[in-house]
Parts: C-alpha cells; sequence; structure tokens
C-alpha cells in the first residue's frame, strides 16, 4: 500500500513542482525574450539605413550627421517646405533636404515619417499587423497611399516575420518624440503645402 | 510532455495541413463555380463605389452549411464559401473572386475578361497598373485586395445583415432597388443561423432621409478601413456602423466624423493619388454621394469641428 502511495504521490508531486518552476521562470523568460527581439530589432533597425533618412541631419563637430536627440522622429515640422525643387538642366531625377528627410522628384515631395511611438504624431497607434503590412504592400499604414521614393520598401518586404515583429518592437522601445511630419505634395502643388 | 507524444501531435497537424490544402486557383474564371446554379445573385444596399462601373455579385454556400450570425457585424461564413464581382463598362471587364479555404483563411484573385466577353483569365497576383485595352482600367493586386478586405471584422464586405436588410434604403446612392437574396431571404432558406432577433430588419436610425442614406454611403464605402474592430487602420475616425442593438450607431458615426469633416470632405473630393479617400479603387470622384453628403454635413453644421492639427 505504502509503495503504491509512493508510486502515486511521486509523479503527483514532480509534476506540480516541474508546473510550479515552469510558471515561476515564464515572466523571465517572456522578458527575455521581449529583451531578445528589441535588441534584434535595434540590429536590423542600425544595420538597414532607417537612420539615414527617418532621422533628421545636422551638422555636428566631425561634419554631417544623424541628429540623435532626434532619432527616427522623420521630417523636422519646423522645416516648411512649400513645393518641389526645380533641377538644373542634366540627367538630375532627385533632390534633397539638408536633413535628409524630404526628397523632390517625378512623384513630387516625399518626407520620411515618424517612427517613434507618439500616438498623435508616430507609429504609437499602429499594430504590429499594420506596420507589416506597410512594409508588405508599400501603402501607409498598409491599406492608404503609395508609400512614395527614396523609401525602399520593396527590399524591406523581403524581411522574415519575425524580422519585421523585432523591428516594430524595437520602434516600440524608443522614446516618443512628437513631430507631425507633413504630408506628400504631389508634383508641381503649392497650395497643399500652404495648408500645412 | 513526452517527445513520442509531441511527434504524434506534430505528424497529425501535418496530415491535417496536407489534407486541407487548396487546389492553385483556376486558370479561368469558368473553373472557379460561377456557373453553379446553386450559387445566389446579391447586391448589397449601400454599394462601393467603382467609377460607375456596372456591377454584379454571386454567392456559393456548400450544401448543407449556412452562415454563423451570432455577431451580427461578423457573420462567420463556413469554409468552401465563394464570392464573384463582376465589373462591367458596357461589357464586361474583371471579375473578382473571393473563397473561404478548408483551414478558414480567405484567399483572393481577379478574372480579367478578354474584349468579345467570351472568356476571363487569371489576373496576376501584382494586378495591372493600367489595362491597355481599357483606358487605364486598372486591376488591384493581391495585396491590395486583402488591405481592404481584411481590415474590416470579416473579410465579406458586402454581405452582411445591415447590407442585405429588407427595410432598404430608398436614397442609398448607386443602389439597385432590390437584392434578389436580401436577408429575409436567406432566414427563410436557413442559410443563417444564430441572428440576434434584434437584427433581423436593421436600418440606419438618421435623423432624417439623408442622414440615413449619408451614413449608409460611409458605412459602405469607408467603414471597412475605419471602424472599430483589431484589424482597422490607425486613425481616429469610425465609419462603420453596427447592427449589434438592432439598429446601426449612427450617434458614434456621427461624432467621429464631424469633428474632422473639412479635411475629410477635402480627401473624398480629391482624386490626387497620394491625398484621395478611397485610396485604392477609383480615380473619379462620387459627385452624386459628394452632393449627398455635403447636404447632410450642412444640415449638422451647428456640430463644432475640432481644431485642424
Amino acid at each position: 500500500m505504502n509503495r503504491l502511495k509512493q508510486t502515486c504521490v511521486w509523479p503527483v508531486t514532480g509534476m506540480l513542482m516541474l508546473g510550479a518552476i515552469t510558471l515561476a521562470t515564464e515572466p523571465v523568460r517572456a522578458a527575455d525574450g521581449d529583451a531578445a527581439r528589441i535588441a534584434r530589432g535595434k540590429y536590423l533597425v542600425t544595420t538597414s539605413a532607417c537612420n539615414d533618412c527617418h532621422t533628421p541631419w545636422h551638422v555636428g563637430p566631425a561634419g554631417p550627421e544623424p541628429d540623435m536627440s532626434r532619432m527616427l522622429s522623420g521630417h523636422p515640422q519646423s522645416m516648411v517646405i512649400a513645393q518641389p525643387a526645380k533641377l538644373p538642366p542634366g540627367p538630375w531625377a532627385l533632390a534633397g533636404a539638408p536633413t535628409n528627410t524630404a526628397w523632390s522628384g517625378a512623384w513630387g515631395v516625399s518626407f520620411t515619417a515618424n517612427l517613434t511611438p507618439d500616438p498623435e504624431t508616430g507609429l504609437g497607434k499602429w499594430t504590429q499587423a499594420t506596420f507589416m503590412q506597410a512594409i508588405r504592400t508599400g501603402r501607409h499604414m498598409g491599406r492608404g497611399r503609395q508609400i512614395l521614393p527614396p523609401m525602399p520598401f520593396a527590399m524591406y518586404r523581403n524581411f522574415t516575420d519575425e524580422d519585421l515583429g523585432a523591428i516594430y518592437a524595437y520602434l516600440r522601445s524608443i522614446p516618443p518624440i512628437k513631430n507631425r511630419v507633413p504630408e506628400p505634395l504631389p508634383p508641381g502643388a503649392t497650395t497643399v503645402a500652404a495648408e500645412k | 510532455m513526452s517527445s513520442w507524444v509531441q511527434y504524434l501531435i506534430a505528424a497529425a497537424a501535418l496530415a491535417w495541413g496536407l489534407r486541407v490544402q487548396a487546389d492553385p486557383l483556376p486558370v479561368h474564371l469558368r473553373d472557379t463555380g460561377l456557373s453553379d446554379p446553386r450559387k445566389l445573385s446579391f447586391s448589397p444596399q449601400y454599394p462601393l463605389w467603382s467609377d460607375g462601373a456596372r456591377k454584379r455579385r454571386w454567392i456559393y454556400l456548400p450544401p448543407g452549411t449556412a452562415i454563423d450570425a451570432s455577431r451580427p457585424d461578423a457573420w462567420e461564413f463556413p469554409a468552401g464559401t465563394r464570392l464573384w464581382k463582376e465589373f462591367s463598362l458596357g461589357g464586361p471587364v474583371e471579375t473578382r473572386f473571393i473563397e473561404r479555404l478548408p483551414d478558414s483563411t480567405w484567399r483572393y484573385a481577379t478574372y480579367i475578361w478578354n474584349e468579345e466577353g467570351t472568356d476571363a483569365t487569371l489576373a496576376p497576383p501584382d494586378g495591372i497598373a493600367a489595362l491597355p485595352t481599357r483606358d487605364g482600367y486598372s486591376i488591384p493586386s493581391e495585396p491590395d485586395c486583402r488591405a481592404c478586405h481584411e481590415s474590416a471584422a470579416v473579410p465579406v464586405l458586402g454581405f452582411s445583415a445591415l447590407q442585405l436588410s429588407s427595410d432598404r434604403d430608398p436614397l442609398a446612392p448607386h443602389a439597385d432597388a432590390r437584392s434578389e437574396i436580401d436577408l429575409d431571404g436567406l432566414l427563410a432558406r436557413g442559410l443563417i443561423r444564430n441572428l440576434p432577433p434584434g437584427a433581423t430588419r436593421p436600418r440606419i436610425e438618421g435623423s432624417s432621409t439623408v442622414e440615413r442614406a449619408a451614413l449608409g454611403y460611409l458605412h459602405g464605402n469607408c467603414g471597412h478601413c475605419h471602424n472599430d474592430t483589431e484589424a482597422r487602420v490607425p486613425v481616429d475616425l469610425t465609419l462603420a456602423e453596427s447592427v449589434v442593438d438592432g439598429s446601426a450607431s449612427s450617434d458614434r458615426v456621427l461624432r467621429s466624423l464631424l469633428k474632422v469633416r473639412s479635411r475629410f470632405l477635402e480627401r473624398v473630393s480629391s482624386r490626387n493619388p497620394q491625398r484621395q479617400m478611397p485610396p485604392l479603387g477609383t480615380r473619379l470622384v462620387d459627385v452624386a454621394a459628394l452632393a449627398l453628403i455635403e447636404r447632410w454635413i450642412a444640415e449638422k453644421s451647428s456640430t463644432p469641428e475640432e481644431s485642424k492639427p
């Protein structure tokens, strides 16, 4: 009888203990997982040239560089651009603002988006699904207007779901910056810009 | 869990996955089941504006199945459901096709008609920006299909309690006078199950006939992205109606829209591709609907508008 009790009790006790250990370590593992995902996202963002256009450039002590106090906050709303650039004669197709955040070409003028998690002017209200749809479809918010040049979404759409999720997780972790990026300007437009 | 149990589960899942894998999309529209006499023709009371194209729509439900309408704003369609929408400009141009697969996912395709209107073949998944024989008519890409259809509570947009209500809106722009099969007909045939009693004849309770039609138009043309589901576009604007309480919730829609009415009117009046609303599927402003909405907004002009950010 005692042996029977031992036979039944020990496995049950063991399973309960294993369950308790599993439950106790689950939040730690989840936190580790989030940290690893964010680290992976940071690696991808900083090696895939996101700061080159989504962080405004300024002239620092060593020359032009991204202004990391405005990291990934997009085209500065204080820099008002009212019309597309007039290109000089020659084989020129593209003009850029000194901040590297506004681009003029055949499509009009495009402004790089605020990728920080600010809820009103950045990606704060975007879900991971929205972010992934935007990159996959090349459409603003995944279903709006076309995302314009020079954003290389045709290359970025080849990221795996895991990598896009990691990039999203990292972008959620950075400091929010309130900066309302203007809407793009159509070719030759001036009136729309004046509204903004 | 011991490893052999895990292997067993994995093997069963693999077998199930193989079993439910769908056939590739047919190359010809005629092979999608469109000629099946059991398909039903329908017409939503608040149709999507498609630059004046004439549209015909059909649904096929597998025999013995029914739609679960226990969530009246998000009907659950059985696996094997198929829908078609034919677009005509004089003759047929394209027919769009949606199918629910055995694994519950949806797939989307477009078939392009030849000039003689005798055959329609599968379009490339990237769509066609401008059909040379149709004055630049554009065929949507598969991701563009998903962009609109998968932003709503359920990907079937024009076949719902409100859209098929037998209490049809006589002022709805571009609507057919009646639907060959409507909500009453579906209930009578046993093709709808679990629809709450309060949602059997839904209608938008506007304060005027103009308001009812305007809110219905917004529901049919904007509500699939601008709604309050998890899949919505991340903008504070709800233009989808709900029939959960037996009547559509126009007050909520009204409050949401009137706060941004200037920007809204500017966007729906534009066909600049970078600013227009809707962003997909239209190159011409819907003049009749715009007049209706402007008339309704003028009725409501006493409601204060939020300052522009």
